[in-house]
């Protein structure tokens, strides 16, 4: 198969950064808190490029929907080996309600657009944990997808994809064109060079808006509210063991 | 040449060991009436979750990754930006209290040992990465960020700091003990990475030893400040930012394992490559002792005869270049087996050999603990040290494996001992001395990476001389009259701080 390889990115807040939610339970502080591409976003554009430098695909263009800043993660998948970006701009409340609907909506007119035979996502992201993308995506293409990968191989006009499912893993042969959602096994992606870094900046990011996919990108969800985990309370001693068990016994627990 | 102290002074030395480290039970009561007092004072700085006196917490942080045995201060405070440190080093001065930074507790020399007690500031909440600068290519880090962390934080700007001794170690504790690292031929050491620093001094100053906020590549303004606290080991102050020189991640890796038929082969062929002005990374020696266990370890089959361990950063183009130079070298003075890698999983194949070293050297002999010797000499010297130290080993049937930064003429026994049989453990510090002392009369150092610590004051007397040492001493009665910062370590104790303490504790 020679082809075009679609590569969903996603900008999110850096998984190493302790987060905060806003004081009026509406969101997550995002502001001045360093973002970073989703991690598994770039599992997916290592295997992309792996696969191009394999030379089984011709081409790996990086998407990505959301406000100026969403170019930066793009620049990043260019520096890690993709030729072009296209960054579809979605701002304001639009941004905030964005979410795996949209986003597969897009996907799927981009990959007729481009005539794309196989899109690699990330099999969720970590800030929403939806882990729905890939698959809406692949239903609304009527195409056939590959999650929660481990290994991906190219085997003539189909894709043989290992699994990560609960009872181990599962070996399955799909049709191209298909959607691929990566796990966290399926590779180590490289980091990107100073020189590389340098070179993609001459590489091109297209500009569009949804409505020029003729997607349209009203939420259907509305987030409530946002609480933070229950604080952990402290823990009580005891002197014996009987102590032990009529505790355990007032609380229910025996 | 002294072989060794003489059985009485080596019990006396001992016992004064035992008698410094007390746990909190045995405490004296004096010291306990004015912990009470400062108490307060410590958490109306750092709040009442900055401050612990839990047993667990304590123990923590009295050790390291040492074989010294376990110190624990009196309390652990925490404090969360440069003013509470300064404050609670305020309060220390006051009641005469030691003070002991703690960054990730990862050091190998006792580095963090409470030996007279009191407040360790474990620096761990102060977390923040400062100031990135892509196109100065710097950055500055408080104590609470590792290098692992630094190098993630920094993935997406094609920068990394290369300094890299193994353990995940905080930035500012590589700083405070000078640590180096397997890419130190190409990169350098700590002292040559540090632009700039924080400290806040005993008495609670805050100084930048290069000026507030500077980072130029270099400067000839004044003392060199900067230099003077890398290594100092928290003894002259505690460092609370450090402003690192940061590299270009190299475009492209290759790693190589390379067979000798003797140890001299394998370090003229470490000459000739650096000579041939090969930009190595990497070049890394494993003797034929620690081959043999890394084969048993790991499931390998590489011959059991001196190995060398190489890796070269460069473009594409310059690394076929360089792996051909090297391989050319390595080839004229016998080596064998030449394998080489592109591919980040053959490589990492490759390299296990030498990433396992410390576990295959556990392996050889399970329920034993393990102690690393750091001994560093001129390159010229090198082959006849390991040959001599390998000598010295079998003679005294000791296991120690040898791994080494060949490039810099540094190499490691990882000395194997079991934790229960006295006669072996005396063997081996009977051994490490003689190393120590092998590796002076080669115009050597007794630590080339891990510092000082409790373990070589004796010998850090006998590499600098009487008249170096008491520079280093009067500096340190300069910076620290009351002998507060981390008592007990690089600088032995003087007689001076001997009657201190017995007036303290009065």
């Amino acid at each position: 198969m020679s082809g075009r390889v679609l590569v969903g990115v996603k900008r999110v807040i850096d998984y190493a950064v302790k987060i905060r939610v806003k004081p009026d339970k509406s969101s997550v502080v995002t502001d001045g808190v360093k973002h970073s591409m989703n991690p598994f976003c770039e599992i997916a554009v290592e295997e992309a490029v792996k696969m191009k430098e394999k030379k089984l695909i011709k081409e790996v263009v990086a998407v990505s929907c959301g406000p100026q800043q969403a170019q930066e993660t793009i620049r990043t998948a260019l520096a890690m080996g993709a030729d072009r970006g296209i960054h579809v701009e979605v701002t304001g409340k639009d941004y905030e309600t964005l979410g795996p609907l949209q986003i597969s909506k897009i996907m799927a007119a981009l990959a007729k657009k481009e005539e794309a035979q196989l899109i690699i996502l990330g099999k969720q992201a970590i800030d929403d944990d939806c882990n729905q993308t890939g698959q809406m995506t692949a239903a609304l293409l009527d195409w056939p997808q590959g999650t929660f990968a481990s290994e991906v191989s190219l085997e003539g006009d189909k894709i043989k994809v290992v699994r990560e499912v609960d009872g181990g893993l599962e070996t399955i042969k799909i049709n191209i064109p298909a959607v691929i959602t990566a796990d966290l096994r399926l590779n180590t992606p490289r980091y990107a060079t100073l020189p590389n870094i340098m070179k993609a900046k001459k590489k091109k990011i297209a500009n569009m808006k949804p409505a020029d996919l003729g997607v349209d990108i009203t939420s259907r969800l509305e987030v409530l509210r946002v609480d933070e985990p229950p604080q952990r309370q402290a823990g009580v001693k005891v002197e014996t063991v009987e102590d032990l068990v009529s505790k355990l016994k007032e609380a229910g627990l025996v | 040449m002294l072989l060794g102290l003489t059985p009485s002074r080596r019990l006396l030395s001992h016992r004064h060991c035992l008698l410094q480290c007390r746990s909190i039970k045995s405490e004296n009561t004096a010291r306990s009436t004015t912990l009470d007092s400062v108490l307060s004072a410590f958490r109306s700085i750092c709040g009442e979750d900055g401050v612990s006196l839990g047993e667990a917490v304590r123990q923590q942080h009295g050790k390291d990754e040492s074989v010294h045995r376990c110190c624990p201060p009196d309390v652990v405070v925490f404090p969360r930006c440069v003013e509470e440190v300064s404050a609670l080093a305020k309060v220390c001065n006051n009641h005469r209290l030691p003070i002991i930074p703690f960054g990730t507790g990862t050091g190998l020399e006792g580095g963090v040992s409470a030996v007279t007690g009191g407040v360790c500031f474990s620096l761990r909440n102060m977390d923040q990465v400062l100031d990135v600068h892509q196109e100065d290519f710097d950055v500055t880090v408080e104590p609470g960020v590792t290098r692992k962390a630094l190098n993630a934080y920094l993935r997406d700007t094609g920068l990394w700091f290369p300094v890299d001794p193994g353990a995940d170690a905080s930035l500012c504790g590589m700083a405070a003990t000078s640590a180096s690292g397997t890419n130190a031929v190409r990169y350098g050491t700590m002292r040559e990475n540090v632009l700039n620093l924080e400290v806040v001094l005993a008495d609670g100053n805050i100084i930048h030893t290069a000026g507030k906020g500077r980072r130029p590549r270099k400067t000839s303004a004044g003392y060199n400040l900067t230099n003077l606290f890398v290594g100092s080991e928290g003894t002259l102050g505690i460092i609370t930012k450090t402003t690192l020189r940061l590299y270009g991640i190299p475009e492209a890796v290759v790693s190589a394992v390379c067979s000798f038929p003797s140890v001299q082969a394998a370090v003229d062929s470490t000459v000739q490559i650096l000579q041939a002005g090969v930009p190595i990374a990497r070049i890394e020696f494993l003797d034929d002792v620690m081959i043999d266990a890394c084969n048993r370890f790991s499931s390998l089959s590489y011959p059991v005869t001196p190995t060398l361990f190489l890796e070269f950063h460069g473009s594409e183009r310059s690394l076929e270049e360089q792996v051909q130079t090297a391989e050319d070298i390595t080839q004229s003075n016998g080596g064998s087996d030449f394998q080489w890698a592109r591919d980040a999983e053959t490589r990492n194949r490759l390299w296990k050999a030498r990433h396992d070293a410390w576990y295959a050297a556990l392996a050889l002999r399970p329920g034993c603990k393990a102690y690393s010797t750091d001994v560093c000499v001129p390159l010229s010297r090198l082959p006849q040290i390991i040959v001599e130290t390998k000598e010295d080993l079998i003679k005294n049937r000791l296991t120690g494996p040898i791994a080494g930064h060949v490039g810099d003429g540094n190499f490691h026994c990882l000395m194997v001992v079991d934790p229960n049989d006295p006669e072996e453990q005396r063997g081996v510090h009977l051994f490490t001395e003689r190393l120590a002392r092998r590796a002076l009369a080669m115009d050597g150092t007794c630590t080339g990476e891990h510092g000082v610590g409790l373990g070589k004051r004796a010998l850090l007397c006998e590499e600098m001389g009487p008249m170096a040492v008491g520079v280093m001493q009067r500096l340190k009665d300069t910076l620290d009259p009351k002998n507060l910062m981390n008592p007990g370590k690089v600088l032995q104790e003087s007689h001076h701080d001997r009657l201190d303490q017995r007036l303290m504790s009065q």
